[in-house]
């Protein structure tokens, strides 16, 4: 095992998929020259030259749209959007127009583009440079929603992303970026659809997306101190979403809370709660409870913003309303 | 920015422009008028049509003349005003009509509709948007495939004069400027975006006038005239097929009905909307070949006889065609599942 971090994971996979196949190639704001803003492609400017690294103007809707085009045309071109905040000024060409090409061309169109973004919640990047809304993705029919936690599934993720022939948003943890983990030597492909159970454990599940699986694993760590042993399931893809994982272990546990940093309402644990009382109504010992961020706007000064997001003392303190 | 107007037809052989050629452009552009009053005809009359269609009716000169400039390889997006695009590129237009009754023969097999109807890759035109202005950058990334392919193919854009006031528009054409991709980018300026006219919404001398900002090449042709269309796109066709960019290609022309199929365009001046009727582009093109003495009238009934019965089979085929079943729609959302 090598000892990588999240961004140069990221970077591997980029890299590894752009000498694999001559069709990869990425644009975006500051990936060429500055070499990304959290420098996740840096150094393939110079390995792969401007043609394949394309720097492109401040214009979200350009970069969306040029990427489902050249996609439409016959390459594999991965975008990246710098901010998840900058996401909805490209909107249209996300939810309107590529997610919706395969099916309203009778299934002759594919659209095979990543499109990476990241957020920063937890960085005091304030209201317009932090925002999370996997859920707003979710909700179109047509794109697939990829939510890495670790250096190794990051790095797995990616190529599978890659080498999909759907349109798929990538959406990274700005907080992880330098966070270290072990990331397996040569070529690994981690499938869309299929959780990870990071911890395992009988008394309660909790399903935690992203930056939070992180503090459901410290949450869970304490909690065994306390002989509650916790299950801690990551989805890693919300769409598509491998329910029979979270289902099996519900029925084993009883107990499900779900923990991410999108607001509560219409959030992701809205939807894997739905979905586990239609299908797992009789397993439930207790009701299913959220921990996400609150339905305000995202506040800068530092210590409110740390109130604000969704940590382990939160995510314990709702595991023993469940199991106290 | 330069102005192409027609040729007299005594220049026609000096342009290198051959009887056949334009007698075929002539062929698509009756194939549009003749394929669209039928279709208003089954909205209109019949009522067996239904949902939002954008008739190509009075800019049959723009889709024929442009992409009679391109080869069979290249490739066009098109918009919810797409019926002409898709007739000039040569889709079937029993798939067509197929398609405007929603059945699994048709183009999108029933899931795109009128709006969508010219997704058809198996002939180059690989999308059609009903979003104003989206298509444009989406045009860019094509020019940037076919680029990278370096076969010297190039993509055509179609949009409107009101889409020329979107993002999409400003964003697309300047990375279009910026990476010099082979796209022709052609406005089919029918001076309304619905009910709204151009020279109240947009602030500028001409919509080609704002390639001048993206120091981008811009022509505008005389959109009623189907040889003055060909010439200006043949030219910056091969412009863009040789590595010298994109270009903004301006139609002037006109819509001869409404926005909509349902809409009577009552809205405009009646003296402007007589003035264009005087300027009717199939007319135009007949009176010239005459002229040229490229063309009998008895060349004009041959092909209307078998332009009607085209359109009359196509209505048949869409009529007895099915439906596609409910349970293949899930199949459909993913490429892979």
């Amino acid at each position: 095992m090598l000892e990588l971090t999240y961004a140069d994971a990221l970077r591997e996979a980029l890299r590894e998929e752009m000498l694999r196949d001559p069709r990869v190639v990425l644009m975006g704001e500051e990936i060429g020259v500055f070499e990304g803003v959290y420098k996740v492609t840096r150094g393939l400017l110079k390995e792969f030259g401007p043609e394949r690294v394309r720097d492109t103007p401040i214009s979200e809707a350009a970069i969306a749209g040029a990427a489902i085009g050249a996609a439409l045309a016959g390459l594999k071109p991965v975008a990246e959007i710098m901010y998840m905040d900058f996401l909805p000024i490209c909107l249209d060409q996300i939810a309107t127009q590529a997610a919706k090409m395969h099916f309203m061309s009778g299934g002759k169109l594919k659209v095979p583009m990543v499109l990476r973004t990241q957020y920063s919640l937890g960085r005091v990047h304030g209201a317009q440079h932090s925002q999370f809304f996997p859920s707003w993705l979710f909700q179109v029919p047509g794109l697939k929603v990829v939510l890495p936690s670790t250096p190794h599934d990051a790095k797995g993720l990616l190529k599978a992303a890659i080498r999909d022939e759907d349109p798929v948003v990538f959406i990274e943890s700005g907080v992880l970026y330098r966070t270290k983990g072990p990331v397996p030597h040569g070529e690994y492909v981690t499938p869309l659809g299929q959780c990870d159970i990071k911890k395992k454990g009988d008394d309660i599940t909790i399903v935690a997306v992203s930056r939070v699986v992180h503090e459901a694993l410290a949450a869970a760590s304490k909690l065994d101190e306390q002989e509650v042993t916790a299950e801690v399931i990551d989805p890693r893809t919300i769409q598509p979403l491998d329910l029979a994982t979270i289902l099996e272990s519900v029925k084993r546990t009883g107990r499900l809370i779900i923990a991410s940093d999108d607001v509560k309402s219409g959030g992701i644990g809205s939807e894997i709660a739905a979905r586990v009382v239609e299908e797992a109504f009789d397993s439930l010992d207790a009701p299913i409870l959220r921990v996400a961020s609150p339905d305000t706007p995202i506040p800068f000064s530092p210590p409110l913003e740390q109130a604000y997001i969704p940590n382990a003392q939160k995510i314990i303190e709702a595991v023993k309303k469940l199991t106290g | 920015m330069k102005s192409v107007e027609g040729v007299r037809p005594s220049d026609y052989a000096k342009y290198g422009l051959t009887g056949e050629q334009l007698l075929s452009m002539l062929r698509k552009m009756i194939e549009i008028r003749r394929f669209e009053e039928r279709v208003e005809q089954l909205f209109l009359q019949e009522g067996v049509l239904i949902g939002p269609s954008h008739l190509y009716l009075g800019q049959e000169a723009v889709a024929a003349g442009t992409i009679g400039a391109l080869d069979d390889d290249d490739l066009i997006t098109s918009t919810y005003r797409g019926h002409g695009h898709a007739i000039a590129k040569g889709i079937p237009m029993n798939l067509l009509m197929a398609e405007l009754f929603g059945k699994a023969t048709g183009t999108c097999r029933g899931l795109g509709g009128s709006m969508h109807v010219a997704i058809y890759p198996e002939k180059g035109s690989l999308y059609a948007t009903a979003i104003v202005g989206s298509g444009i950058p989406i045009a860019t990334g094509i020019g940037l495939s076919l680029q990278r392919e370096g076969k010297r193919r190039v993509a055509m854009t179609f949009f409107g004069d009101g889409a020329s006031n979107t993002g999409a528009f400003h964003e697309g054409i300047n990375l279009a400027c910026v990476w010099k991709v082979p796209v022709i980018f052609v406005c089919e300026n029918n001076m309304y975006a619905m009910s709204t006219r151009a020279d109240y919404a947009v602030a500028a001398e001409s919509v080609a006038a704002r390639a001048q900002a993206y120091k981008m090449r811009a022509v505008v042709a005389d959109g009623n005239d189907a040889v003055a269309v060909y010439l200006a796109a043949k030219e910056v066709v091969g412009l863009a097929r040789n590595g010298q960019g994109p270009t903004l290609l301006e139609c002037m022309t006109y819509k001869l009905h409404g926005h909509g199929v349902y809409d009577k365009g009552d809205y405009r001046p009646k003296e402007e909307v007589e003035a264009w009727l005087q300027r009717d582009p199939i007319n135009g093109l007949e009176a010239k070949l005459l002229k040229a003495n490229l063309a009998t009238q008895a060349d004009f009934e041959q092909i209307e006889k078998e332009v009607a019965a085209e359109v009359e089979e196509s209505v048949t085929f869409a009529k007895s065609s099915p439906v596609l079943s409910f349970d293949e729609l899930p199949k459909l959302v993913y490429a892979r599942q």
